[in-house]
């Protein structure tokens, strides 16, 4: 994967950059030794590594506003860094970049229980905001599964999501307001504890950016009653065929479970062996179910799901009657990716999404695609939400190897698009996926986002070389171009 | 201005576009214009009328996606989905009522991101909305999303393109995501809370473990025109919230929220027919639309300042109407058109009163006064310049229904 060369202009004006920090920040929060930057050199998508020219830590958005209008005057780039959990690469410093950490904006701001939201710093981890309500019987719903990790600022960035977004909906669809620093410094605020945006939905069209148009400095979320129950349901099928029918046949109920993930047989016998949670080993395709409510609810439908499942000929149906059995079941599935990690020196964590009822088909051809590549994958997906994670296992000390697991993966998501799905569904397009931007979008669909871009940050300062695979010129995007254009239908009647 | 042009597929419509780029000719988009006269008029364009570029294209019940053209009637859309017991969950509008005109469609939704009481829970349009293809400004067919909930390839354009009011694209192509309709409708009601009082009860219960899907507050005043008896007939203000799901559940999480409210507030319950009667008057501002001469006005506020902000605007204008929505979070709001009053000076005290907690848009007004007032919340300098460059970077010859949005 390659990344835009470093420029020998910003390299030059390193001391001047410095220097211009200095006046800004705290000696303390400027790194710009080898040893103290060697932390940010990557984030989860640890196969790319770069160090940036330096490390700025920030603690209050005037310092942000600042460091950005210095590094627009200086015409560097800039790469924001929350929690550094991105499996993208979306945090990839640049060699000739500023890398703008924001994990000193780690503060809880206000918990508003009437209008049920809070307003928090872009470093507060996702898993720390519903700590900070839980006492009230509240909680944050988005749960990637990094969220004890992650920040909620590079949840808008990414716009994560979660099992529970099956029926909670992405971090877009739990958020309320955000105050942004454009890269010329100027701080705007999107929405507040109000709903609905008063002109353009600038907050939805930020939510999921990476980092390209501009830098959270603070969010305000929904935050959701907790509900009084959760059941679990370990379902095991001998098919994967029933499994996805037994998934379609849920949502044709009527039901929306709060979690709904499918395990294949090479997952549940790695997770199996790595934490024993008691998965049966005899099954071609495991769903785990999760159905909250209040109790109520739950109960009768735990018993429609039983039916469901039982009709789909399910050899096993378990459900939880308890608290700590509920959570065994999610044992085995969180511990999934270590578990298939195990198995091998490395692994690619793919993220597709896919039709639902194309599953079986998909996963099919993934094994064929993985026997002509040559690299074991396992999967594991969202049933709920036909969100895939092939988990490609290599070793990267292996000449090739990484370059071998890339083209599988590449082909994975050339297929994922190919059955009516999209690249990515939760872990961003960063710099992994950004080359197979074109095998989603048209050169007018890219040209139409990349205006988008100009309107935001002309320069290009801001995270290049991330999610779009060609850089443009600003003025040159802008240009329209005469087409001879005729009015298509003249001899039609007027009205 | 004369003749209309009516492209019948996408092919002529992005054809249609890039003429009338290459012709500096404006251009204002029309499909069932029953919300013509929300919004600034668009002056000096030649009418696009979409009317033909209609019909669902997709629908996969248990993938949970429809895809439809633009002019599509919502009733048509409402009726293929009702036949496999699935909705819009955003509950959208039908403005036949208050802005007079019939024939909603599923373009026309989008341009204004218009959801109802469920958008509480369940989330407003632009939060179903999965994807698109459409015409920008510059005469160019593109699209952004898909048809699956999780995707975050690209820039979120769908969130852009809903409540744009059709001036950066136009849409041939429309995505949505549905859900299963509820099984059992109930509503829970109580009497005679001030405002106040009302909305604080729709915020305890949005508290509480019964999922409440619908939170309004009407006072006594609009309660009195309802329709349905039990509200009607209250002679008090009626404070409603709804629970909706499988049978058993919404029974039960009825007994507990009348527990929890307690026996000092009087309480009812509306079954099936009449709570779907009621919110159906509150999605679409029935209750408001009478006498068709007022002033009509919708403020987007946090919850706990709602009753103060309307407090404000009574206290300058006693004959001010207004039920809440949203737990509170969404007011409608209805002043008289007096002469005396000035239509004009009500601006001023409807945002006055708003300040910058949240935003209001003027919804209904006779077109010359929708001349001379700011429709939409004016906008800070810095984010009324961006909306300005990412109107740009769709429509830079602003042909696309000029000046729609102020």
């Amino acid at each position: 994967m390659q990344m835009p060369l470093p420029d020998p202009e910003s390299l030059a004006k390193r001391a001047e950059l410095i220097a211009g920090l200095k006046a800004i920040v705290p000696a303390a929060n400027l790194v710009a030794d080898q040893d103290g930057m060697r932390p940010y050199e990557c984030d989860a998508l640890s196969a790319y590594r770069t160090m940036p020219m330096v490390v700025v830590l920030p603690e209050d958005t005037a310092q942000v506003s600042r460091i950005l209008k210095l590094c627009q005057a200086l015409k560097i780039k800039v790469v924001p860094r929350g929690g550094g959990t991105s499996l993208s690469g979306g945090s990839l410093p640049l060699a000739d970049g500023v890398l703008l950490a924001l994990g000193k904006f780690n503060r809880v701001l206000e918990t508003d229980f009437v209008n049920r939201c809070a307003v928090v710093q872009p470093g507060v981890t996702n898993l720390g905001i519903t700590k900070a309500v839980e006492h009230a019987g509240f909680y944050y719903a988005p749960d990637p599964s990094s969220q004890i990790a992650c920040s909620i600022g590079g949840n808008v960035a990414e716009n994560s999501g979660g099992v529970h977004c099956l029926k909670y909906g992405l971090t877009t669809n739990n958020l309320l307001g955000v105050e942004f620093v454009l890269m010329n410094g100027e701080i705007v605020r999107f929405g507040g504890k109000h709903l609905d945006a008063p002109g353009y939905d600038l907050l939805g069209l930020i939510t999921g950016s990476e980092g390209l148009l501009g830098v959270v400095t603070e969010v305000t979320v929904r935050l959701l009653r907790k509900p009084p129950m959760a059941r679990g349901l370990l379902l095991g099928f001998p098919s994967e065929e029933d499994a996805g029918g037994c998934v379609a046949d849920i949502i044709a109920h009527g039901i929306i479970p709060a979690g709904l993930e499918m395990m294949d047989r090479d997952a549940i016998h790695a997770a199996e062996a790595f934490v024993h949670a008691g998965y049966p080993l005899d099954v071609a395709a495991l769903l785990i179910a999760e159905l909250d409510g209040p109790a109520e609810e739950v109960d009768h439908l735990v018993a429609a799901v039983e039916k469901i499942a039982r009709d789909r000929n399910a050899t096993v149906c378990k459900v939880s009657t308890s608290e700590a059995e509920r959570l065994s079941f999610w044992a085995g599935r969180k511990a999934a990716f270590p578990a298939v990690g195990s198995l091998a020196p490395d692994y690619f964590c793919m993220d597709g999404t896919i039709p639902r009822h194309r599953l079986a088909e998909v996963l099919n051809r993934i094994r064929a695609l993985s026997k002509q590549h040559g690299l074991r994958v396992a999967n594991v997906f969202h049933a709920g939400d036909g969100n895939l994670h092939p988990l490609i296992l290599f070793d990267a000390n292996l000449p090739n190897e990484l370059k071998r697991a890339e083209a599988l993966g590449a082909d994975i998501l050339r297929l994922c698009v190919e059955v009516g799905g999209v690249l990515t569904g939760e872990h961003g397009v960063g710099i992994e996926k950004r080359d197979l931007m074109p095998v989603m979008f048209s050169e007018i669909d890219l040209n139409q986002q990349i205006r988008v871009k100009c309107a935001f940050d002309p320069d290009h300062l801001l995270n290049p070389g991330k999610v779009f695979p060609t850089l443009h010129r600003c003025a040159e995007m802008g240009r329209l171009h005469v087409t001879g254009g005729k009015l298509p239908f003249p001899d039609l009647p007027r009205f | 201005m004369s003749e209309v042009i009516q492209p019948r597929n996408a092919a002529e419509l992005t054809d249609t576009i890039a003429w009338a780029v290459e012709h500096d000719q404006a251009l204002r988009i029309d499909a069932g214009c029953s919300k013509a006269e929300f919004g600034h008029a668009v002056a000096n364009a030649r009418p696009l009328d979409l009317k033909a570029m209609r019909g669902v294209i997709l629908y996969e019940p248990e993938e949970l996606v429809l895809s439809a053209a633009p002019a599509t009637p919502l009733s048509e859309i409402e009726a293929v989905l009702a036949q496999r017991n699935q909705m819009l969950a955003f509950e959208p509008p039908d403005f036949t009522a208050l802005l007079g005109k019939s024939g909603a469609t599923i373009g026309g939704l989008v341009a204004c991101n218009l959801s109802g009481p469920r958008r509480l829970s369940a989330g407003a349009l632009r939060d179903h909305l999965l994807g698109f293809q459409a015409t920008s400004g510059r005469g160019e067919r593109f699209k952004s999303g898909g048809r699956v909930m999780k995707n975050v390839t690209g820039y979120d354009l769908s969130k852009l393109m809903a409540g744009s009011f059709g001036t950066l694209a136009v849409l041939d192509e429309i995505t949505i995501k549905v859900l299963p309709a509820p099984e059992k409708t109930r509503t829970v009601l109580a009497f005679a809370l001030d405002d106040a009082a009302g909305v604080a009860l729709l915020c305890r219960a949005m508290g509480e473990p019964v999922e409440v899907s619908g939170a309004a507050h009407l006072p006594a005043s609009v309660a009195a025109r309802s329709a349905v008896d039990y509200v009607r007939n209250a002679r008090a203000s009626v404070t409603a919230l709804r629970l909706e799901g499988p049978g058993p559940s919404v029974e039960a999480r009825c007994q507990h929220l009348r527990a929890t409210i307690g026996t000092a507030v009087a309480t009812e319950e509306l079954h099936s027919v009449n709570a779907v009667a009621l919110w159906r008057e509150l999605r679409d501002v029935t209750l408001l639309a009478e006498p068709r001469d007022r002033i009509v006005w919708r403020l987007s506020l946090p919850p706990s300042e709602a009753a103060r902000v309307v407090a404000a605007i009574r206290a300058n204008n006693p004959n001010a109407e207004v039920f809440y929505d949203w737990s509170g979070g969404l007011v409608w709001l209805s002043l008289p058109a007096s002469a005396a009053m000035g239509n004009d000076a009500s601006e001023m005290l409807v945002r006055g009163a708003v300040n910058n907690h949240g935003h209001a848009t003027l919804i209904r007004a006779p077109s010359d006064m929708r001349a001379r007032v700011r429709v939409f919340q004016p906008l800070a300098p810095a984010l009324a310049a961006l909306t300005a460059r990412v109107k740009d970077a769709f429509d830079p010859k602003n042909i696309l229904n000029p000046g729609r949005m102020g």
